[in-house]
């Protein structure tokens, strides 16, 4: 009995002493893990968007800790399912800011959620991203919006790039005069963005701006297209909604007798997901988009021959290169960079949210660095700062050719004295009914 | 003809010829009702899973022997949906039934989404969109392919109600389950019959919506636009279904393109409920709903 007694005593400090061992070796393995909370939506009438650029992004993450991660530290992350959803981004938020040891970024992919955490991440001190989406007056930074991050371009930067392709159309901007634009827009905060802008632009060019809502989730809009055909009698179209109200107007453009070459869509009705549905009634069909399509990039490339061969990867094979794809791989991209900015400042170790911040601010991918990494041609340079979480706002414009999308413009620079001037102006608006509520 | 006028003809056609559609989807929440009191809160989803079975059948196999296929996985789920789900409800408040179609709404889809996939599809029948300068109004070939199948639909099932024994007996238990059954009318069997109709319409509403608007999760928000029709038309009345959704497609066509402006637009979805809550106050039941008088 003594001798049993004696066994279980060895055992327990022998069990006890491995723990002490062990403990150091797993602080050690956490210290090489970055932790990142993403808010996904795969599932819902915008899954397809949600579940390209999420599984486009951890396609990247992947990549890079096969490759070791970045700078020995490897991503670690956790999808929370929003269903696009602002309550559910909020509760996602509340959920994952504190795990791990807190959470250092956010990207809603979702104008909604992003509206919805804007005061919460500031409060919280974790920078909020929102690349190619979101509230374009939080290029501003600074000290109103420390905490927002419209990367790479904003609505609005897009919005003059579009009048600027409208203008290049008509032989020049003093060919404007006179023009009718009409704005189809779904009619929700999202939709409604890039309204001021477009008025300021409609005053400065002569062209005549006409407001058509669609209330969501615009599965029937006969009436708009027959007002925009027959009373406004439009030159050109801008079609700004999402999901399903992204290609309904291509089916009524075609009743209504409608070119759909003169129909500039945003980024968010730029897909396949947007034109396949509406098959032959999409051809010639141009949108903006603010990166590369297809599969022939380097980057694109290495993650179908490390991840895709070997029989991973987060999506169909065939969803690869699709612009949503492509759209989260500029997301990680642009993640693992700012990380990488962050490691190099603050030393190789799992950092804060006030540190990202300071790295999002101090974002440089110049064509060198994009060349590097294999997204030639796929991503514009991005250079931020303090005042400037935009980064540079190029987009660049595709067609829709029956089949594909084929690029039909090189980056295009916006109107900066135009966006500038109405993000101050917009900016400072907001600090002041900020200043108000509290 | 001046311009607004035309305009205002122009839209009136446009919505009637939508109506009808919007009556196809309405009628796959009228028929169930009449046949069991119940409000299928899934009928939106029905339509949305037979749109995505056959937009993925079609690109393999020809048109007909998809619609065939469909017929099968729609007839299959009725019965499903009769053993699993209201066979254990039966004499179970309309409540409960209600709720057990929000049940049934909610896996439908997850079901389609998960054999079938999230990915946005189109749906071609074979008919490419062309429109047509009739005396300077614009009318498309899908609409009026639209309006009509829709109306040899519902002529097809009036008669089936009115005419057919099956109908009759139909008709009978949705007057009163107890009484049905007491005559030897098959509670169990009726609901099967009503189910696999209601999904026949379900194919029709969504290969028509399909190949309008492509096939994708949103199109089962299509239940929202029948509400109204239902209010309007009455929930247990076929021929109401027609009207309401004739009325409502109009209507919401000439709010948008002509109060519209004036108020700063997007009121199409809005004006068609709000008419809806007019017709409630003055007409409870609908304009064709069968009123009942209870004893309390």
């Amino acid at each position: 009995m003594f001798e049993a007694m004696r066994l279980r005593c060895a055992l327990v400090i022998s069990l006890a002493m491995a723990c002490l061992l062990l403990m150091p070796a797993l602080s050690a393995a956490q210290d090489k893990e970055q932790w990142l909370p993403l808010l996904c939506y795969r599932t819902g009438p915008y899954a397809p968007g949600g579940s390209g650029i999420c599984g486009g992004m951890e396609d990247y993450f992947d990549l890079l800790n096969l490759k070791g991660g970045i700078d020995g530290i490897k991503l670690k992350w956790e999808e929370c399912e929003t269903a696009y959803s602002p309550p559910r981004g909020v509760e996602c938020y509340e959920r994952t800011k504190k795990e791990h040891g807190g959470a250092i970024v956010y990207h809603p992919i979702s104008t909604g959620i992003t509206y919805a955490l804007m005061e919460r991440a500031t409060a919280d001190k974790i920078p909020l991203t929102s690349i190619g989406y979101g509230r374009a007056d939080a290029q501003f930074g600074g000290e109103i919006f420390p905490y927002t991050f419209p990367l790479v371009t904003t609505y609005w930067s897009q919005v003059t790039g579009k009048i600027n392709y409208i203008a290049s159309k008509e032989g020049g901007l003093d060919k404007l005069k006179g023009k009718k634009i009409a704005l189809l827009y779904i009619d929700v905060a999202y939709g409604q963005e890039t309204i001021p802008i477009l008025k300021t632009l409609a005053e400065k060019y002569g062209f005549e701006l006409g407001l058509f809502p669609v209330p969501a989730p615009g599965l029937e809009q006969s009436a708009q297209w027959l007002d925009i055909k027959r009373r406004f009698k439009a030159d050109w179209v801008i079609n700004r909604n999402w999901g399903i109200s992204c290609t309904v107007p291509l089916k009524e453009a075609v009743r209504v007798g409608f070119s759909r070459d003169r129909i500039i869509g945003v980024w968010w009705c730029g897909s396949e997901e947007d034109v396949v549905p509406a098959g032959p009634a999409a051809k010639d069909y141009i949108t903006t988009n603010f990166h590369g399509v297809g599969q022939e990039f380097p980057i694109i490339q290495e993650i179908l021959e490390n991840i895709y061969m070997k029989g991973k990867g987060n999506l169909p094979v065939t969803r690869v290169g699709t612009v949503y794809y492509n759209r989260g791989v500029i997301h990680g991209i642009i993640t693992a960079e700012a990380l990488r900015t962050a490691y190099k400042k603050f030393g190789a170790k799992p950092i804060n949210g006030e540190q990202m911040k300071w790295a999002l601010e101090n974002l440089n991918i110049d064509e060198k660095r994009i060349k590097e990494l294999g997204a030639e041609g796929f991503m514009p340079p991005l250079k931020t700062s303090p005042t400037d979480h935009e980064g540079g706002g190029w987009i660049r414009f595709q067609q829709w050719d029956g089949a594909k999308w084929k690029p039909i413009s090189d980056w295009i620079a916006p109107m900066r004295d135009v966006v500038q001037a109405e993000v101050k102006r917009s900016a400072e608006d907001y600090a002041a009914k900020k200043g108000e509520k509290k | 003809m001046s311009e607004t006028l035309l305009f205002a003809l122009e839209l009136t056609i446009s919505g009637l010829l939508v109506g009808l559609m919007y009556s196809l989807v309405a009628l796959g929440f009228v028929l169930i009702y009449k046949a069991s009191g119940v409000f299928n809160f899934a009928q939106g989803d029905m339509t949305f899973l037979a749109a995505l079975a056959l937009a993925s059948f079609v690109v393999k196999i020809p048109l007909w022997i998809s619609l065939i296929v469909v017929l099968a996985i729609m007839l299959i789920l009725a019965m499903a949906v009769e053993r699993i789900v209201l066979k254990p409800l039966v004499a179970r408040p309309p409540l409960v039934l209600f709720m057990a179609t929000i049940g049934v709404a909610f896996f439908l889809q997850g079901l389609a989404q998960g054999i079938w996939g999230t990915q946005p599809r189109g749906l071609e029948l074979g008919l490419a969109d062309q429109t047509y300068d009739v005396a300077g109004m614009f009318i498309s070939n899908m609409d009026i392919l639209g309006a009509v199948v829709a109306g040899i639909l519902l002529i097809a099932l009036v008669w089936f109600f009115q005419k057919t024994k099956t109908g009759r007996a139909l008709r009978a238990v949705s007057d009163d389950h107890e009484a049905a059954l007491a005559v030897g009318i098959p509670l169990r069997k009726a609901w099967g019959i009503t189910w696999a109709i209601a999904g026949i319409v379900a194919i029709v509403a969504g290969a028509l919506w399909g190949s309008r608007v492509g096939v994708q999760a949103s199109l089962a928000l299509l239940a929202l636009k029948a509400l109204p029709v239902l209010i309007i038309g009455g929930i247990d009345s076929i021929p109401g279904a027609i009207l309401g959704g004739l009325i409502i497609g109009a209507a919401e066509n000439l709010a948008e393109g002509l109060i519209g402006p004036a108020v700063g637009g997007g009121i199409k979805n809005f004006f068609p409920y709000l008419l809806a809550l007019i017709v409630l106050a003055v007409r409870p039941y609908g304009l064709f709903g069968r009123e009942i008088i209870e004893r309390v």
